[in-house]
């Protein structure tokens, strides 16, 4: 097998199990919390950040350096701004026997 | 040892993410969840920090200031009612994040990419576009700046269908031919095309499946963009992602009764519009009822049963539900809450607006733990549903929505219907439920007429 082959085989072996994790994981969120759900998986998303700040931060030019910053600050947004009203949400949702206790950190 | 321990803060963030998501199984869990899926982007980004190609942190620390003021000040501001355009917005950005990546990378390493690299950013910037362009339409939809209703033409999918092809041909071509970067920006070009044209189709009612659709998309891109890197935590997180947005449009797709297939192509909308012409003005008139009759109707009821649709969001009338709730439970009824999975513009929107008007989450049900119950409650309190509610669903096989599991409101001893006007509702389909014998229409601002209600009860 060529290493070519082996990085696609390799990467897909991650990406279906991580896919049946995810399955198996999200399949158990209650209808309840679908809006929460989206929103996190958003910020989660925002893992692009990673890619991102090595297209930002790397000596590759400045086309590289413009449309990576850019993409660091449209991926924090989506993290820290995804965190922040999944928080705001989570917080909102109480069963009747914890009112007045606050949220259920 | 650099490599070493950047990989172990990806394994460690991509386990918090996993643990993360499934506190989000229980409501009393969750917000610990969310904490671990915080601590997992953190690591993941000090990991990223020590990559040995990053030379300078300067335009690093611009964009991540940029980014995170903006997006903690739209969070904190932002209302609960604008919820499905603030994730509709997020996609624009999560896609246009992908794209830029794929686009810089393209830009350095152009045809010294191998094929794995090619057409793994040939992918990444193709659903990073389309996403990016799809979900601002979608956002302008929910917003009213591009009409809501669907905008439909002959030959619609078929064009739709062309341009898909076209753009997987193009991604083909690239691998093949990398010193031609014609290949490359024509299925950019494309794919931003695509975003527009897959959800102009679209209307309103049909939001909640397109969002979770953009939601698997930009999770797909950032899976591509981990097989273009070889970066595994962009994998993980892409395939978590684009799993989660494709199990919540099987979830809505159902709710639905629209086959799986016609949800992914984007050929949905177009149904219900073709068959709502005729029949319009035949049939029985519905009987409108004035406040006053409906609240004696309300003050006789031992258990009522609330059904909110978009309607109760549009007006806003959470807050003045849970008002009239009180005041029927300090007479003695018993108050619950009926939510279809599709009410609303995107899954679980009804519940947050509840929860944000502090109405305690297990007087909430869903379609399943309630449906059996309405034939023993006096009141079904419909505040602005409409097809969820349809009766047509379970007994007209003529009906377009015939099939789609709905709300028996219809079997509950009388039934209130809150309705801004005599107008059929979004979709254009006649409801029986409007014109039944034991239903009363309350028409106007669902808000307005349920503060009406609790002040005429607390009256006596």
């Amino acid at each position: 097998m060529t290493e070519l082959m082996e990085s696609v085989v390799f990467g897909l072996y991650i990406f279906t199990l991580a896919a049946i994790v995810g399955y198996q994981v999200i399949g158990r969120v209650p209808h309840l919390l679908h809006t929460p759900l989206m929103a996190a998986t958003n910020a989660i998303g925002g893992i692009s950040l990673v890619g991102s700040m090595v297209a930002a931060g790397a000596d590759r030019g400045t086309v590289s350096t413009v449309l990576g910053t850019i993409a660091v600050a449209a991926a924090s947004l989506n993290v820290v701004g995804g965190f922040v009203i999944t928080d705001r949400m989570l917080r909102m949702f109480k069963a009747d026997q914890d009112r007045g206790k606050g949220g259920g950190r | 040892m650099t490599e070493l321990f950047i990989q172990a803060c990806y394994l460690a963030a991509s386990l918090l993410f996993i643990l993360g998501l499934r506190g989000l199984g229980d409501p009393r869990k969750a917000r610990r969840g969310l904490l671990l899926a915080e601590l997992g982007m953190l690591a993941a980004v000090v990991g990223t920090l020590l990559h040995h190609e990053i030379v300078s942190y300067t335009w690093i620390a611009v964009g991540a200031v940029v980014g995170s003021v903006l997006g903690a000040w739209l969070s904190l501001k932002i209302p609960m009612t604008l919820m499905p355009e603030r994730i509709a917005f997020s996609h624009a950005f999560g896609g246009l994040a992908v794209a830029l990546v794929g686009i810089a990378e393209y830009d350095h390493l152009g045809a010294a990419m191998n094929g794995l690299q090619l057409g793994a950013t040939g992918f990444e910037v193709v659903l990073g576009a389309l996403t990016f362009t799809g979900s601002i339409m979608a956002f302008g939809k929910l917003q009213g700046f591009i009409p809501g209703k669907p905008v439909t033409f002959r030959g619609q999918n078929l064009l739709n269908g062309v341009a898909i092809v076209s753009t997987l041909a193009l991604v083909t071509a690239l691998v093949l031919q990398p010193e031609n970067p014609v290949w490359f920006w024509s299925a950019l070009a494309l794919a931003l095309l695509i975003g527009v044209t897959l959800v102009l189709p679209i209307g309103g009612a049909d939001m909640p499946v397109v969002i979770c659709l953009l939601n698997s998309y930009a999770g797909l891109a950032a899976a591509a963009t981990g097989f273009a890197l070889k970066n595994n935590v962009l994998i993980i997180c892409g395939a978590l992602d684009g799993g989660s947005g494709f199990i919540l449009g099987m979830i809505m797709s159902k709710a639905m009764n629209r086959s799986f297939s016609n949800v992914l192509f984007g050929a949905f909308g177009a149904t219900p519009a073709a068959a709502a012409a005729g029949g319009a003005d035949s049939g029985p008139a519905p009987k409108v009822a004035d406040l006053e009759d409906a609240v004696d109707v309300l003050r006789a009821a031992r258990s009522v049963i609330v059904v909110p649709g978009y309607g109760m969001a549009v007006s806003q009338a959470q807050h003045a539900i849970r008002e009239l709730a009180a005041v029927l439970k300090a007479g003695g009824a018993e108050v619950r809450y009926a939510i279809h999975p599709v009410a609303g513009r995107m899954p679980g929107h009804m519940n947050v607006l509840l929860a944000e008007a502090n109405i305690p989450y297990d007087q909430l049900y869903d379609l399943d733990a309630i449906n059996d119950d309405f034939p023993a409650t006096d009141v079904a309190l419909v505040v602005g549903a409409n097809d969820v509610v349809n009766p047509a669903a379970k007994d007209d096989p003529a009906s377009p929505i015939f099939g789609m599991p709905v709300l028996a409101a219809d079997a509950a001893r009388s039934c209130i219907v809150l309705k801004r006007s005599l107008n059929p509702g979004f979709a254009g389909i006649e409801n029986k439920l409007f014109v039944a014998d034991n239903t009363m229409l309350v028409l106007g601002d669902a808000k307005k007429t349920i503060i009406g209600f609790t002040q005429a009860l607390k009256e006596h």
